[in-house]
């Protein structure tokens, strides 16, 4: 398997030298064309997203941190809201938690997994020296950012009783209609249609991409399972993004034109509105963590020097859940009405897909096991990703049972639940992909040392805001309110300083990131070694403007023998890329 | 070998269309934010926006027609296209699902919380529905025979009969502005009208947005129409026509539905108009 990187490190080394002509800074970073440039844009945009949308929780810790209002008057007026009053400071949260919903799915986690590493290593892995549409590519970066530019503008102008658009991330009806009649709801919901449009191109030009160029001899079966966590996360992106345009087309019409899709009094109805976003929604959860999986499954390959284990039911446990994924959206209205029989399908059919997850987890843990693990910092996040992820995932078994979840519903419960799994699964992968690629993107090293503080404060810093959580739901406390009874004191106070400490590993991150670009070590093209099998360790640190202009040939691995030992025929037959 | 590129893909040179088409249409949203509110100047706002979204689409597209000219769409490379266009289109299935989804609800369970409705479908505020089998039957043959047209258009073309094509093609541009004037004409004359409840409200948006597919469909045709009178098509390369009959065909069977389900079915019992 280690094989496969030296072999075409030949052919590289003589291309470098014109395929590293590079276009001057406006037609590079505006008008790019390069996968890996687009991916660098994507990346950067979601770490400054990433700030936006971390800053707007600290707001919220604080605010939480003891009962009653405290900040929110002041936020009200420093955004030039004029002078506060009660619904004022209510209508700022409401913003706020939008903000935080919308930043962190649409423009930090989407963006960094699909848009960063999608971009930059789907290529890199499947051997083709670019993206199907490289133009195409470029509109979907562009478009995102006017997304996020259109969100902006609603924080600016009147929404409900006071400005923003303070509709949580879901744009429920009628709090989004009739509830919210300034433009700022208008702004947002344009956002997500012009992000909507940038994901659907990108998901468009990644299954093009995944399709049809992969190197020659590369199989699908062979296909890295990075790769495989984009094409079914893309296939989702396809079929569920259009259903949330047309529901927030319909949220349009009904504000502004006089349709009455959610609106009973012309016989419409919000509980639609549930349906469709749903319809999109869950799909949208299983978008932002199977590139997580992915990247996950490339670096405990790498760090314990062996194949994935499973590899055909690693792919095919996240085709799985892509598909069960589009028929269990329902299991987010449990509490709207929804006969006892329904709510009995969407339970069952919820609970199925943690056979597939657990296909996931369990493989990941029996790759390990035997192998000779090197604790670098991507295997250090991949491993707290499979913790952590693991904790959110049996609460979300807990959550899946209509029955516990008319009690939970809109509880901490709920908020700690989602929040193990993505700012926890998915933002721990993101690190450990940060972590794994980052000397290959940019040719230099971070500090592992940093690295491994960055980790630590990061993990105990989430632990200690959202493992309270568990207990407020528990108890009662109620999402999606400033306030609270002072009973609910204790663990909000614990959970609002853990911010801090997140805040602290983040400037370890900014640090570490600022030491490797000033001062890092170079970066050979195969850092990693042994263990890194994938194409884009065939090629220097960074990687040439124009990869692969000769295309690698993925030989069938029958002839060679392998280090890890065992049977060469059954080794042999493996694929040589996973 | 150093710097030969030994491969069939199409690699692009910097381009900066992307950017000012996101840029337009974040200036058209945003015009249409302004619009929808009486803002002072949105009708600039949302005229620029539109204009930079035009100029971004003929740009690009002229540019494609210019690299197909070139040579660039090598064999793998019109692949991507066909890959494209096919997902493309699978996702502007979806987003008829969406709205075909809400029709559904609404008819199949018609709200009883208003007189508006009154637990019957058509609702009790429908007092009259446009009869399916006069014009909406028109305009379905109309779209059939249009299908038909294309096909024959597209045979022609394959057998390197380019004075069948271009008769093929016009007569399906011809069918398609008629079906778009009679689509218009029904609006006029439709017995309820926008909005107000969820029966006009669902009619007018599934159909508006499927004649809006109309449009664009009969912009991708003309656009074809003017190649073939250029010569760009060859009986063995031609995916930018045939890109345009998928996607005529996609908007002929959705029309399909909208007849069977919104204009037979959904209006099936009310008085006719």
């Amino acid at each position: 398997m280690a094989t496969t990187a030296d072999t075409f490190q030949a052919h590289h080394d003589d291309a470098h030298h014109d395929a590293d002509h590079k276009p001057g800074f406006f037609a590079r970073w505006f008008m790019s064309t390069n996968h890996k440039d687009i991916g660098t844009l994507y990346l950067i945009f979601a770490i400054m997203a990433g700030v936006i949308g971390g800053a707007v929780s600290g707001i919220m810790r604080m605010e939480l941190q003891e009962p009653g209002i405290q900040y929110l008057g002041w936020w009200v007026e420093f955004l030039g809201g004029g002078a506060s009053d009660f619904d004022k400071a209510g209508h700022m949260w409401n913003v706020l938690i939008t903000a935080h919903g919308l930043i962190m799915v649409f423009f930090m986690v989407m963006p960094a997994m699909i848009g960063g590493f999608g971009n930059w290593f789907v290529p890199l892995m499947i051997g083709a020296p670019d993206m199907a549409f490289p133009r195409m590519n470029n509109v979907s970066f562009w478009l995102t950012v006017a997304g996020f530019l259109s969100l902006m503008f609603s924080a600016f102008v009147p929404g409900g009783t006071g400005n923003g658009a303070g509709t949580g991330w879901t744009v429920y009806a009628p709090l989004s209609t009739s509830g919210s009649v300034g433009p700022a709801v208008d702004f947002a919901i344009f956002s997500l249609h012009l992000a909507g449009a940038g994901s659907i191109l990108g998901a468009t030009n990644f299954i093009t991409t995944i399709l049809n160029m992969r190197a020659p001899g590369m199989t699908l079966h062979k296909m890295p399972l990075f790769v495989w966590s984009l094409l079914v996360t893309a296939f989702l992106l396809l079929l569920a993004l259009p259903v949330l345009a047309a529901a927030i087309t319909m949220l349009l019409t009904d504000r502004n034109f006089g349709t009455t899709f959610f609106d009973p009094a012309g016989g419409g109805d919000p509980v639609l509105y549930q349906h469709l976003f749903w319809f999109f929604g869950h799909p949208e959860v299983y978008i932002m963590i199977l590139p997580g999986f992915g990247i996950v499954s490339q670096i405990v390959a790498t760090f314990s020097r062996k194949p994935v284990f499973g590899y055909l039911g690693m792919a095919y446990a996240m085709v799985a859940i892509g598909v069960i994924g589009f028929v269990v959206w329902a299991h987010h209205m449990y509490t709207v009405g929804l006969d006892v029989n329904t709510k009995m399908y969407f339970t069952a059919a919820t609970m199925v897909i943690a056979v597939p997850t657990g296909v996931k987890i369990f493989s990941w843990i029996a790759t390990m096991w035997g192998g000779s693990l090197e604790f670098k910092s991507p295997l250090v996040w991949a491993l707290g990703f499979i913790f952590l992820f693991t904790v959110g995932g049996v609460t979300g078994v807990v959550l899946a049972n209509g029955g516990i979840d008319d009690n939970l519903h809109d509880t901490y419960y709920v908020v700690a639940h989602f929040h193990y799994v993505l700012s926890m699964g998915a933002v721990f992968a993101i690190f450990a992909g940060f972590y794994y690629w980052f000397p290959k993107m940019s040719g230099r090293w971070h500090s592992e040392l940093l690295s491994h503080v960055h980790f630590w404060l990061f993990f105990i810093g989430v632990n200690v805001v959202f493992f309270p959580m568990h207990f407020l739901g528990m108890n009662g406390m109620s999402r999606r309110i400033p306030d609270y009874t002072p009973a609910f004191t204790y663990w909000n106070e614990i959970a609002s300083n853990g911010y801090w400490i997140i805040v602290a590993s983040m400037v370890v991150f900014f640090a570490n990131i600022g030491w490797a670009l000033v001062a890092g070590k170079r970066a050979a093209g195969n850092y990693w070694g042994a263990g890194a099998t994938t194409l884009e360790w065939s090629l220097t640190s960074p990687p040439p403007f124009h990869q692969f202009e000769t295309l690698p040939v993925i030989e069938d691995h029958h002839s060679h023998h392998d280090h890890i030992g065992g049977r060469p025929e059954k080794q042999g037959a493996r694929p040589a890329a996973h | 070998m150093a710097g030969a590129t030994n491969h069939q893909y199409h690699i692009l040179p910097p381009d900066i269309w992307p950017f000012t088409g996101s840029l337009s249409a974040l200036t058209f949203t945003t015009g249409m934010v302004m619009y929808m509110h009486d803002l002072a100047g949105a009708f600039l706002v949302l005229g620029l926006g539109i204009a930079g979204l035009i100029a971004t689409f003929f740009s690009w597209f002229s540019n494609i027609v210019k690299e197909a000219q070139a040579g660039h769409h090598t064999p793998v490379v019109q692949l991507h296209m066909r890959y494209g266009m096919i997902l493309f289109i699978a996702s502007e299935v979806m987003f008829f699902v969406g709205w075909f989804w809400a029709w559904f609800d609404f008819a199949l369970f018609p709200s009883e919380l208003t007189d508006v409705i009154g637990g019957i479908w058509p609702p009790a505020a429908i007092e009259a529905v446009i009869d399916p089998f006069s014009l909406p039957l028109l305009n379905t043959l109309i779209l059939l025979c249009s299908g038909t047209t294309l096909t024959w258009a597209h045979h022609s073309l394959i057998h390197g009969d380019r004075e069948s094509a271009t008769t093929g093609l016009w007569l399906t541009i011809a069918l398609g502005v008629v079906f778009t004037a009679i689509q218009v004409y029904e609006y006029a004359h439709a017995p309820f009208a926008f909005g107000q409840n969820t029966y006009s409200s669902a009619f007018y948006m599934a159909t508006g947005f499927h004649g809006f597919h109309v449009l664009v469909g009969t912009i991708f045709l003309i656009v074809c129409l003017r190649r073939l009178y250029l010569g760009h098509f060859t009986p063995r390369q031609h995916f930018g026509f045939e890109a345009a009959a998928w996607y005529w065909h996609f908007v002929d069977v959705v029309w399909l539905f909208l007849f069977v389900t919104i204009y037979v079915w959904g209006g099936w019992g009310a008085a006719i108009h």
